[in-house]
């Protein structure tokens, strides 16, 4: 008998507390493959957020940090520029890297330090219970929003993808999704290449990762596919899959 | 022996280097010194001035409030400072822009002609110089030489022939104490 | 002897951390400490050091939660605003004991306040001043030689205890200069034990390590905060340091730190040659506060007289340890005025030769 697949060696086997359906067991494998495979493992430093996410550092097996939130970016450049020969990584939701932590993940980028951000946009806030995000659809509603996210009281949702890519110190700016297999493929190649752009001493790389949240998005637990079919038909939309900078390709 | 001074005027005149010049001369001559900077919001062209302590004994305060000696370089200072001049102390006033007259009857009023005679030395910028020269004549805190010493020592990127220059601006400044 | 150097109060500290093994600085600009931050950015780098300026104060806390977590030697420096932008920082530091040197050059306040030296910040600095059951070990320099001196020591204590270290300095400090004598060699930075909390490269195959504030287990973070508590009480037992002047005899005790203790001596000199018996205790740590030193004093004194550039908080440390034994009296000035002498020395008169109870400059 052969064994095709076993857990990454750098994902511990501990149970997660993530909510069925939810994007981020998936991401973290994802993320546990990478460091696998380019062998960084014993070099590499997490820093955990604080959201769905928080628990982040029990589950990688590598030296992890958990700080403030939005602080990710910070937390991971005093590391960085400590240990300049580790890899560091802050992985992070959308109210922690777009809300709360903007200035920290501008002036990050802006540095270019050199860092990969795993940027999981789900476009509302897990944890604290379906609060709306920055990135919360137009329509979409939250506990914040009970009809629906509207522009003329809430603004409009954040593109950080787009922003970020306008920055100079940023060398590569990618949007994936993990609602369907292929962009779970693109996922896994594209946050391979944010370890491989810091593993080469590039500069500042970020993944951005449409994923669902069946319990905050109200989808039944019957009919856990209403989730991916929100990814689908309308998160896209507003935020376009796509690579948005890539010097490194040059 | 204490010796309280404010020196105050525009910025750029010198004030602070002044300051500094002096506390590094009292720290050569082995006595206590301090040093404090007003520090305004504004950035140029303001009232600058400091107050210098030289003491033998350990200096409570920095914050000079009842100084022995003031010198001012301009019309602002003198009438800010004039007031604070402890009773016998002595006032240096740059009489190359100050126009009025102190009123104090109670204390010694040198008047010193610092932009004249940095002028006329081919150097405005030791204009400070030619006060401290006058100040270390009038107070007997600090000797010309050990602020001759500790010039280079503060000023460290000056050229020799510069140095040289300050010292004959200390010179010309006791003359006139 | 060796002939001492001029330096100013800020540069001081930079320069007295950087000996002190000092080897990474992030900070954010505000009058009165922007010597610290400049001085740094140009220093760190000679020694191998990283200097970052961020984008935030909120920012620059969190870059030395970052360092302080690889077990560098790490500093921030602020000055009272900003000191508050960074209580969140300082409390994640305080819950993951990550130990490291802050420097506060306090200002006016409360708000943008102004920019003169200022004491107000006491009651932030020693009671933690972010959220949560915390402490920091806080010292308060009253010349430029301390400001040069107290980095090492704050390293020390901070190292041993795994607690952060505050110098609470002020406006005054830090822009004044006075004359520094190097009296201890440079601290070896090589030489500084490896710590086994520090995160880093693994290559040596060891177990994992986590740095962080949480615990949302049963009844686990009474534990982790009981802890701590013992550690803090070791640091109460062990760490606390004042000094004192012409206490033997005195019928009045002044209690001041930094600048106003200085002013606090002239005062007692004054009264002296008066006739009056007057004496100083200088806490030289704030937390923890020289309080089994006051409840000593208190039965041979009659009079408590606390002297502070704030509107009367250091003097509740002074009334919780003397507690009821004598009179404890205040003479306090906000706003950033400086204090003078003479006017404290009134205070003292006004005590001990018209019997005032309770005088307080501030009522």
């Amino acid at each position: 008998m052969q064994l095709l697949n076993e857990r990454p060696k750098s994902l511990l086997d501990v149970q997660m507390h993530y909510c069925p359906g939810c994007g981020h067991g998936i991401i973290h494998r994802l993320v546990a493959e990478a460091m696998d495979e380019l062998k960084i493992r014993e070099k590499t430093i997490g820093v955990a957020p604080v959201g769905c996410a928080v628990f982040a550092d029990h589950y990688f097996n590598c030296d992890m940090i958990q700080g403030a939130h939005g602080r990710g970016p910070a937390i991971a450049t005093g590391i960085k520029r400590s240990l300049p020969n580790s890899i560091v990584f802050s992985y992070q939701g959308d109210g922690d890297l777009a809300s709360i932590g903007m200035a920290e993940i501008v002036h990050a980028a802006a540095r270019g330090e050199k860092l990969t951000i795993i940027f999981v946009n789900n476009a509302i806030y897990g944890m604290t219970g379906g609060q709306m995000a920055p990135t919360t659809l137009i329509g979409q509603k939250s506990t914040t929003t009970v009809e629906g996210r509207k522009t003329e009281v809430n603004g409009f949702p954040i593109r950080m993808c787009e922003m970020l890519a306008t920055l100079d110190g940023v060398v590569y700016a990618e949007r994936t999704t993990v609602h369907n297999v292929a962009g779970v493929v693109k996922s896994k190649n594209a946050i391979k290449k944010a370890f491989q752009n810091q593993i080469d001493n590039r500069g500042f790389s970020i993944v951005e990762i449409l994923s669902m949240c069946p319990t905050n998005w109200g989808v039944r637990l019957d009919n856990p596919s209403e989730a991916t079919k929100y990814i689908n038909d309308s998160m896209v939309k507003i935020f376009p899959p796509g690579v948005y900078k890539d010097v490194s390709a040059k | 022996m204490y010796q309280g001074i404010r020196i105050s005027g525009f910025g750029g005149q010198g004030v602070i280097s002044a300051g500094v010049l002096l506390a590094y001369t009292g720290i050569l001559e082995n006595k206590n010194v301090s040093f404090f900077p007003s520090y305004g919001a504004e950035m140029r062209g303001g009232t600058a001035n400091c107050s210098v302590v030289i003491a033998s004994d350990e200096v409570d305060t920095p914050i000079v409030s009842s100084p022995d000696t003031v010198i001012v370089f301009n019309e602002p200072s003198l009438a800010k400072f004039e007031s604070m001049v402890k009773p016998g102390g002595i006032l240096i006033v740059n009489s190359s822009l100050i126009k009025s007259e102190p009123t104090r009857k109670d204390i010694k009023v040198l008047k010193v002609p610092c932009n004249e005679i940095a002028d006329k030395l081919g150097n405005a910028k030791i204009m400070n110089m030619v006060a401290l020269g006058a100040f270390a004549k009038a107070t007997g805190a600090v000797s010309i030489e050990a602020i001759s010493r500790a010039l280079p020592k503060v000023y460290k990127k000056l050229k020799p022939e510069v140095i040289e220059l300050n010292i004959k601006a200390l010179n010309e400044g006791a003359t006139l104490a | 002897m060796a002939e001492k150097q001029l330096m100013k109060g800020n540069e001081a500290l930079a320069e007295g951390a950087v000996r002190a093994g000092c080897r990474f600085f992030a900070g954010y600009p505000i009058t009165p400490q922007n010597e610290v931050p400049e001085y740094m950015s140009w220093r760190l780098p000679q020694v191998g050091g990283a200097f970052i300026q961020s984008e935030s104060e909120v920012a620059a806390i969190n870059v030395i939660f970052g360092a302080a977590a690889t077990g560098v030697r790490s500093m921030t420096s602020s000055s009272s605003p900003g000191i508050s932008l960074k209580q969140e920082g300082i409390s994640y530091c305080a819950g993951a004991d990550l130990p490291f040197l802050i420097a506060n050059v306090m200002r006016g306040g409360p708000g943008l306040g102004n920019i003169a030296g200022a004491q107000g910040d006491y009651f932030q600095s020693t009671r933690g001043g972010g959220h949560g059951d915390y402490r920091l070990y806080v010292m308060a320099p009253n010349g430029v030689q301390d400001m040069f001196d107290f980095p090492k020591k704050c390293y020390e204590v901070a190292y041993k205890y795994r607690i952060p270290a505050m110098i609470l300095a002020d406006g005054i400090m830090g822009q004044m200069m006075e004359g520094v004598e190097i009296k201890w060699p440079e601290v070896d930075v090589k030489g500084l034990e490896k710590q086994k909390w520090a995160i880093g490269t693994n290559e040596e195959g060891r177990e994992r390590r986590m740095v962080s504030s949480y615990d949302l287990r049963d009844g686990m973070l009474e534990k982790i905060v009981l802890e701590r508590a013992k550690r803090y009480k070791e640091i109460e037992d062990k760490e606390v340091l004042w000094e004192e002047k012409m206490t033997e005899d005195a019928e009045i005790i002044l209690v001041a730190y930094g600048i106003s203790a200085r002013i606090s001596y002239a005062a007692c000199r004054m009264a002296r040659e008066k006739g009056i018996k007057a004496g100083l205790l200088r806490p030289i740590t704030l937390w923890p506060f020289p309080k089994k030193r006051l409840i000593e004093l208190a039965p041979k004194t009659k009079n408590f007289l606390a002297v502070e550039m704030s509107l009367g908080q250091m003097v509740e440390d002074v009334r919780l340890a003397v507690n009821g034994r004598t009179n404890v009296n205040l003479f306090a000035k906000p706003g950033g005025s400086p204090i003078f002498a003479e006017e404290v020395y009134k205070a003292i008169e006004d005590i001990v030769k018209k019997g005032a109870k309770e005088y307080a400059t501030v009522k």
